[in-house]
């Protein structure tokens, strides 16, 4: 919802980044408030996933200019565990397999380190179970995936549902959701977006990074934004998405060709 | 292959050697022969240098600067509460290579199965021995195990009989209490086909000091027939651990081993495995977890001799300090051994700028039609595992500790004994976050 009164959660001015030498982003501005939506959306390739792999403070990337506040802190003075303990979540489009580290004991983990930074009490293993066990029922996961190892030989849905489960534990402020859809059949999408809905409040902010229109059927954005080379090339609402839908990136990336 | 061993005898090996020849001769004649065999191997073998490929990376000098004898009688009480596997049907104990009733637990096992002292089986007459023992693990080439055999008079049997399967683990336990001792323990395990069961081959000691152990075991494992292996090292940080583990495996036997080495202060494991009928699979894993001066050396060899074979095999070290991990892993396929499927990881991980590893796959493939994988690592953690970590908010050096504890837990979960997994857990954790 858009409210332009609400406080400002990220400002992106002239970000520009590089991986191996490469320059993927080419000068990135985007402003996200509190209680917004925003879908970044472009072909394969277009720095989508550089973004928000950027913003979560991947050591791979290196940041060659502009700035990024974070709730008005400069994000990039924060290392990527400071900045999930502000309130960024990245919800990861491919989680990352850790044998040998229940998922259970990592959940735990980093739901206390997070609340210790927000000067909450921390829970025990027995206080924890109990509100872990409450949020997997709200995703639909069975409590055997506390057992496990964390994301180790979960089927793609799995992992993806975990990822959600992690943000409902975070509650961040800021959740930038990485081809979040991704690898789901419908019934996990459904799940998968209904858990995400239900965590989207006035006072923070999600970032769907997508190639598809279909998580936007279940996720309303306020903002889309097309990337192209580095750059956010147009701006519009949930409509410019169905039109991407209907008719591909080609139409736009001509006209900017036109330009 | 064993290049020419040149060097001359060592003052333990003479020993060792003098001790074998003192033995009382046994009432199994056949095992005499084998004895008289393997001390006149003993005799001729001496102990190999780093000039030996086999031993190109462990240097055995620090058996020179000591004095190993044979251990005195002592009645001094062990405690071995900290040792005790619950689960375990029963537990044999050997207290510096002798067998101690009054610290085993010989409990009761289902009709079938035979869990016992060598002597008494040999007592006993069992008709099952002769084939089995001293036939699988070779001395003729191999010092410390003609050594061993020269010794051979008690040690830990278990026969399980056609179709017997023991649900509960069967727990080996060898301590050593006194400096300089030097012990030869000795284990046969022969599962008849269809039959299966859990052993727990356990090192520990009470002293701190050095000391020598020169293990060997024999497996036998026989058609359809099931042998899981738990192999924990846990000696003295100053001890010398070296030990062979022969296992044969007949038609669609299965051998499924965890062989963990935490302790010594120089420990070589030699796992020889051999498939002797088609269809045949074997598990062997292992970890390693040393830090200090430390040198933990694993060989294993994997011989695919008829079709239809399969192994996996995942090798780990975590080696901290100035120590030193050396895994040399062979996979030898023959010509009729087509359709094998064989898969081997070796992986590392060095926590200090002076720890060292050296790894060496080491495939031999004769037939054409198999699949062979194999890879090593050597190296820091995962870079993507950390960053994932860290942006859950975990500080760097506690996403490291979790990441190095993880390493080593994989092999660790795969022991099938839930107080065995959690006591060695937190082993695992006393030593990882240490090293940090």
């Amino acid at each position: 919802m858009i409210n332009s009164n609400a406080k400002t959660m990220l400002e992106i001015r002239g970000l520009t980044a590089t991986v191996a030498g490469v320059t993927i982003l080419k000068g990135i501005d985007l402003t996200v408030r509190a209680g917004e939506v925003h879908a970044i959306m472009g072909p394969n390739g277009s720095g989508k996933s550089t973004l928000a792999k950027v913003l979560a403070g991947h050591p791979a990337y290196e940041v060659t200019g502009g700035s990024v506040l974070f709730e008005g802190k400069d994000l990039f003075a924060l290392t990527a565990e400071a900045r999930a303990r502000a309130g960024l979540f990245l919800g990861f489009q491919y989680p990352v397999e850790i044998p040998g580290v229940s998922n259970s004991s990592f959940l735990r983990l980093a739901y206390n380190t997070v609340q210790g930074a927000r000067g909450k009490d921390e829970l025990d293993p027995l206080e924890f179970d109990d509100y872990v066990r409450e949020k997997m029922k709200q995703l639909e996961m069975s409590a055997e995936f506390l057992d496990r190892s964390v994301n180790d030989g979960f089927s793609g849905g799995e992992k993806k549902r975990n990822e959600i489960l992690q943000m409902a534990i975070l509650e961040p402020h800021l959740a930038i959701l990485d081809e979040t859809d991704s690898g789901l059949d419908i019934d996990a999408l459904r799940i998968v977006a209904g858990g995400v809905n239900k965590l989207l409040t006035a006072d923070n902010a999600c970032v769907l990074v997508t190639h598809y229109q279909r998580l936007l059927n279940y996720i309303t954005p306020d903002y889309v934004h097309v990337m192209e080379g580095g750059r956010i090339i147009k701006t519009g609402d949930k409509a410019l998405a169905l039109e991407l839908e209907a008719r591909g990136y080609d139409w736009l990336l001509d006209a900017k060709a036109a330009a | 292959m064993s290049a020419s061993i040149t060097t001359v005898s060592h003052p333990f090996v003479d020993a060792l050697v003098a001790g074998g020849r003192a033995l009382p001769a046994s009432a199994a004649s056949w095992l005499n022969t084998r004895r008289a065999a393997a001390l006149e191997r003993a005799n001729a073998l001496s102990v190999p240098t780093t000039r030996d490929e086999e031993w190109r990376f462990t240097d055995l000098a620090p058996l020179n600067h000591l004095h190993y004898g044979l251990p005195v009688a002592d009645t001094a009480p062990v405690d071995v509460a900290a040792y005790i596997v619950p689960e375990a049907a029963l537990r044999l104990t050997f207290v510096d290579g002798v067998y101690a009733p009054s610290l085993s637990n010989s409990g009761s096992v289902q009709a079938g199965a035979t869990v016992s002292t060598l002597a008494e089986a040999l007592k006993a007459n069992a008709a099952w021995i002769e084939p089995h023992l001293a036939s699988h693990a070779g001395f003729n080439k191999q010092v410390f195990t003609a050594l061993n055999t020269a010794w051979l008079r008690d040690g830990a049997v278990v026969h399980l009989a056609k179709n017997t399967v023991l649900s509960e683990p069967l727990h080996l336990l060898f301590i050593t209490t006194q400096k300089n001792a030097a012990t030869c323990p000795r284990c046969l395990i022969v599962a008849e086909s269809g039959a299966e069961c859990i052993v727990i081959e356990d090192y520990v000691a009470t002293t701190r000091d050095a000391y020598f152990t020169n293990a060997v075991t024999e497996i036998a494992v026989a058609s359809n027939a099931r042998v899981s292996h738990v192999r924990l090292q846990r000696e003295s940080g100053q001890a010398v651990h070296i030990a062979s583990c022969a296992v044969s495996l007949a038609k669609d036997a299965s051998y499924v081993s965890q062989s963990i080495a935490f302790g010594a202060r120089l420990s070589r494991f030699n796992l020889d495995v051999i498939h002797h009928g088609e269809g045949a699979q074997a598990a062997i894993d292992g970890l390693a977890l040393i830090s200090g001066k430390q040198c933990a050396d694993t060989h294993t060899t994997m011989d695919h001799a008829h079709p239809n074979g399969r192994c996996t095999q995942l090798h780990k070290t975590i080696v901290g300090d100035e120590a030193h991990a050396v895994f040399n892993g062979k996979v030898l396929v023959r010509k009729d051994a087509q359709l094998t499927n064989s898969a081997q990881q070796s992986r590392n991980l060095l926590l200090s700028g002076k720890a060292r590893v050296d790894t060496k796959p080491q495939l031999e493939i004769f037939a054409d039609d198999v699949k062979c994988a194999h890879g090593a690592t050597v190296g820091q953690l995962d870079a993507e595992q950390l960053f994932y970590l860290k942006s859950r908010g975990l500080p760097d050096t506690q996403a490291r500790n979790l990441l190095t504890f993880a390493f080593g837990a994989e092999i660790v979960h795969r022991i099938p004994i839930p107080s065995l997994v959690a006591q060695l857990e937190r082993a695992v954790m006393a030593q990882t976050q240490a090293s940090v």
